[in-house]
């Protein structure tokens, strides 16, 4: 067990290190004088302010010395929690703001994502070779898993937002609603956050199902299902069993998916002006705000790493092979 | 495959119903973005009309809130998802051949290492590659995003491939080929890849459709291409321009239709094409 967490520890330690590479050298590597395009493309400003920027850019990027100095200030800032400054919502520091984004994310995600995979596999565990369950749930779940996250999100948002008018359609609170706790608070938190949640849910909903219900037959079809049959074993025994071998690859499944739900997630918060990381890059990236845009796909990364290890931990848990040792490695 | 063989992959191949509907649609929606834009009566991005107008006779698709037909956005915009279907997910497949087929052949340390990098590379999400590299470009083709697309959708083709490579190797045919002396390039490419051509075209067919979702996200963000018309776009200008709001829906719903379609119908042609290959699949 502890060879197998910690090989899979020291994979999501290289992979944060080429992340923060990765973000390092993507703007060392494009056309042009970084500083001179940031500077230019803000705009007209103060001169106290343009000075204040170019400090911060001439510390951050600090051209003056040679490369390999540069890469250790940067991890040294990163390492630091010092992502720079927003130019967009200048002079917050980029810190600040992801901070205040991401219990959006988690109280979005979260529940969407760990429903709709409960949900899915144990809707795609029941309709495995029930011919008329299989015969609906499988056309709709292909539907459902090859429909784009923001198509689905507008079409949500234009059909029982707009058209049927009983959800709000932007932001995580009415805008007249200053955050504090309280029942009509919460009440309006949980009424902008169901449709968002709703498109995220039910997109991711129709892959569990079919992956469950091609597990579940594959299962079925195995030595030991087909032994527990001849010695007359109810059916709901055999699909317990079944159901048990067949959520090991749900749950690598879970983390394979996770990019994928990445890029759904932000689809989705653009869609609903809801305001989380997903957000927040894509206004960032609209407004030409670099630190804020390296910011959060540090973040990004640093969530996939976290969920990925709980999604280890999780294995273990369920599959007692690797607590013993018995298999090493496992996708 | 031999005359035999292959008639007998028609046979089943046209006997599978998932095959046919999926095929059926990828050639639809192919023929519209080959001829589309003949039909199309009007530049995608001119303004031909004052306002927005709902579907008409003149305007097949209406026309958005600039008045641009959107019946010719959706045949351009059809063009470049599949532009990007084929460039991207030809240079993902072949990224994933070339570090597959190396790492499941070689093994040992060259396994080692590849393997690593694959992992690596496999938990970083895509999109978030996709947007910090698009971000710093300011000049975007379709071109230049397709190639990106591929060259970053590799990683979970290579493992498969790997995967697959690996039981492959073992096998007797594989030993004599290598006993007689044949280099390992003649090996690879002449005993084991025919045997797993079948499973390198699931593996193109899917990152097709990936390439096509990860455009369109790409799209919808607004970092697309910069000097044309794409299904992504299209929602992404619906929902700046407030589409939602003045329940201007003929704007919105037919660009992300044609990519479900699509998506959809790689999807089930996957499984079609697995149930051909693959006996045990098959339902008589």
């Amino acid at each position: 067990m502890t060879r197998y967490l910690s090989r899979k520890l020291l994979i999501y330690i290289l992979t944060f290190f080429l992340a923060v590479t990765i973000d390092w050298l993507i703007p060392r590597l494009m056309p042009g004088d970084p500083i001179n395009v940031m500077i230019s493309r803000l705009g007209p400003r103060n001169p106290e302010e343009v000075k204040l920027l170019r400090d911060y850019y001439l510390r951050l990027f600090a051209l003056d010395v040679p490369m390999w100095q540069q890469y250790i200030n940067f991890w040294k800032s990163v390492l630091q929690g010092d992502l720079g400054r927003s130019t967009l919502y200048f002079p917050r520091p980029v810190m600040d703001i992801i901070k205040a984004a991401v219990p959006y994310d988690v109280f979005l995600l979260l529940p969407a994502i760990l429903i709709s995979w409960f949900a899915g596999n144990n809707f795609g565990a029941l309709a495995a070779r029930r011919r008329w369950l299989d015969n609906t749930v499988l056309p709709i779940g292909y539907i459902l898993t090859a429909t784009p996250y923001m198509w689905l999100a507008l079409l949500l948002a234009w059909a029982l937002g707009i058209v049927a008018g009983w959800f709000p359609i932007a932001g995580a609170y009415s805008f007249e609603l200053r955050p504090h706790f309280s029942w009509l608070f919460i009440k309006d938190l949980l009424w902008h956050w169901f449709l968002p949640f709703l498109s995220l849910f039910m997109v991711m909903f129709g892959g569990w199902a079919i992956g469950m219900r091609n597990m579940i037959i594959y299962e079925l079809e195995a030595d030991y299902s087909r032994y527990l049959e001849t010695l007359g074993a109810p059916q709901s025994l055999i699909r317990r069993y079944a159901f048990r071998n067949a959520v090991l690859p749900q749950v690598t499944g879970l983390a394979l998916q996770l990019g994928t739900i990445v890029a759904g997630a932000v689809a989705t918060e653009v869609v609903f002006a809801y305001p989380g990381i997903g957000n927040l890059i894509v206004s960032a990236i609209q407004n030409q705000d670099y630190f804020l845009i390296q910011g959060c796909f540090l973040f990004i990364i640093l969530g996939v790493l976290l969920a990925n290890l709980f999604i280890d931990v999780a294995y273990v848990i369920v599959d007692p092979r690797t607590r013993l040792g018995m298999a090493g490695e496992v996708a | 495959m031999g005359l035999k063989a292959r008639s007998e992959f028609l046979y089943f191949a046209w006997r599978n119903k998932k095959l046919r509907v999926g095929l059926a649609i990828i050639l639809f929606f192919a023929l519209m973005a080959i001829f589309g834009p003949f039909l199309a009566k009007y530049p995608p991005n001119e303004y031909v009309e004052v306002a927005a107008f709902p579907p008409s006779r003149e305007h097949w698709f209406g026309t958005t809130i600039f008045g641009q037909d959107v019946f010719s956005q959706f045949v351009h915009g059809l063009r470049a998802t599949f532009i990007v279907g084929l460039i991207g997910g030809t240079i993902g497949t072949l990224l994933g051949i070339l570090i597959g087929f190396t790492a499941g052949y070689r093994g040992g340390m060259v396994d080692e290492i590849l393997n690593m990098i694959t992992n690596i590379v496999l938990i970083i999400p895509t999109l978030a590659v996709l947007i910090i590299i698009a971000a710093y470009l300011t000049v975007r083709g379709i071109l230049t995003e397709s190639i990106f697309i591929g060259l970053t959708a590799w990683p979970w083709a290579a493992r498969a491939i790997r995967a697959q490579t690996f039981s492959l190797r073992v096998r007797e045919y594989v030993d004599m080929a290598r006993i007689s002396g044949m280099k390992s390039w003649r090996i690879i490419f002449g005993e084991i890849a025919p045997n797993m051509m079948s499973y390198l075209l699931l593996v193109y067919i899917l990152q097709f459709g990936g390439a096509v979702l990860n455009a369109a996200a790409l799209d919808f963000i607004g970092l697309g291409p910069t000097d044309t018309v794409s299904l992504g776009l299209m929602m992404n200008y619906a929902l700046l321009w407030a589409a939602l709001p003045l329940k201007i829906w003929w704007w919105f719903v037919p660009p992300g239709a044609a990519i479900m379609a699509i998506v959809g119908a790689l999807y089930v042609t996957n499984v079609g094409l697995d149930e051909v290959f693959n006996p045990k699949l098959r339902e008589l």
